[in-house]
């Protein structure tokens, strides 16, 4: 009890110290690569509660490849944010009063790991149990994801799918359609020979 | 592209194990934690540190970009057709059961198909992502 006592006041207080940095750093390589270990820990977090199958995604997905994707967009950034000139007392008072209201709505909250929480009564049990019957298969966390919840995981697929297509879309600057230019390089090449 | 030889030689050398180490997550996401979605990534992350290491040249060579666009649409394919393959065999969509002999052989080879059809979305899209990042010439757009 008290070893996971410390090693969440560590986690907090490391996360707490990173978002902190966060706020003070003004160049954009520092943003990223605090991001990125702001996922990290993010994960670590997510081990002790074990949630092993999010803490995989956090670390590769947060940490790993949006770090080297924010990289990669870097490039084309000005090194240093520019300066707020803004007032900064109205951003920092709503945030203090929503993290107040959040911090008062968490005492709402179920203790973690409670059994008699709604959450492990609705149709989680189903699941747990059904898991080894219907599907056979030792982790639940991939029978729910591709079976019983497999036309969500279908949304997602298609969603990352999109968000690729849109991507390449808005960054591929063809601007002449490819037919186009081969049709002008033949006429070239004619009046040339 | 960097000319340092450590660099050069610690990707070739690393490039196989992280490719390696993705299908394990892939295939071993019914039994331990992974599945589709970690697996693209690491896969991903092996080509786009040959992008980075080689050049983007070279990474295109490795993987054309035909072929990884025709793999990030496959994916997407892969897991409507799971679905559609259980609407065609009698039953509603994706539900597995009748792709295999009995009911969980089925849902084995449903789960396993469905996940390789995120697997091959997600590492395509993260590496075309990559590749039209890295690509993009202010002076041209």
């Amino acid at each position: 009890m008290i070893t996971e006592l410390i090693i969440n006041a560590f986690l907090v207080t490391l996360m707490m110290g990173i978002a902190i940095s966060l706020l003070k750093t003004r160049s954009v390589i520092f943003t990223v690569i605090l991001t990125s270990a702001y996922s990290l820990v993010a994960a670590l977090m997510f081990i002790t509660l074990d949630a092993v199958d999010v803490a995989f995604t956090e670390a590769s997905v947060g940490a790993g490849i949006s770090t080297i994707l924010f990289l990669a967009a870097m490039a084309y950034l000005p090194k240093e944010e520019e300066k707020n000139l803004n007032s900064q007392f109205l951003p920092a008072l709503s945030c203090i009063i929503l993290g107040a209201i959040l911090i008062w709505c968490s005492y709402d909250l179920p203790e973690i790991g409670l059994a008699t929480a709604p959450i492990h009564l609705h149709i989680v049990p189903d699941y747990i149990l059904g898991s080894k019957n219907d599907i056979g298969i030792p982790n639940v966390v991939t029978s729910i994801l591709a079976s019983y919840r497999g036309y969500d995981t279908f949304g997602e697929t298609v969603v990352v799918f999109t968000a690729g297509i849109a991507v390449l879309a808005l960054l591929k600057n063809t601007k002449t359609p490819k037919y186009q230019n081969k049709s002008k390089f033949k006429k070239k090449v004619g009046k040339n020979v | 592209m960097y000319k340092n030889p450590i660099l050069r030689i610690c990707t070739k050398i690393l490039f196989a194990p992280i490719i390696l180490f993705g299908l394990y997550v892939q295939f071993h996401g019914d039994f331990g934690p992974g599945g589709g979605f970690q697996a693209g990534v690491i896969v991903a992350s092996a080509f786009i540190l040959y992008s980075i290491v080689f050049g983007l040249k070279e990474g295109k060579k490795l993987l054309p970009e035909k072929i990884n666009l025709f793999l990030l649409a496959l994916g997407a394919l892969i897991y409507a057709g799971v679905g559609i393959t259980s609407i065609i065999l009698g039953e509603t969509f994706l539900s597995y059961n009748s792709l295999g002999t009995n009911a969980q052989s089925g849902q084995h080879i449903g789960i396993l198909l469905v996940e390789f059809g995120v697997g091959l979305t997600v590492s395509n899209v993260m590496i075309s992502l990559f590749n039209s990042f890295a690509g993009y010439e202010l002076d041209k757009g």
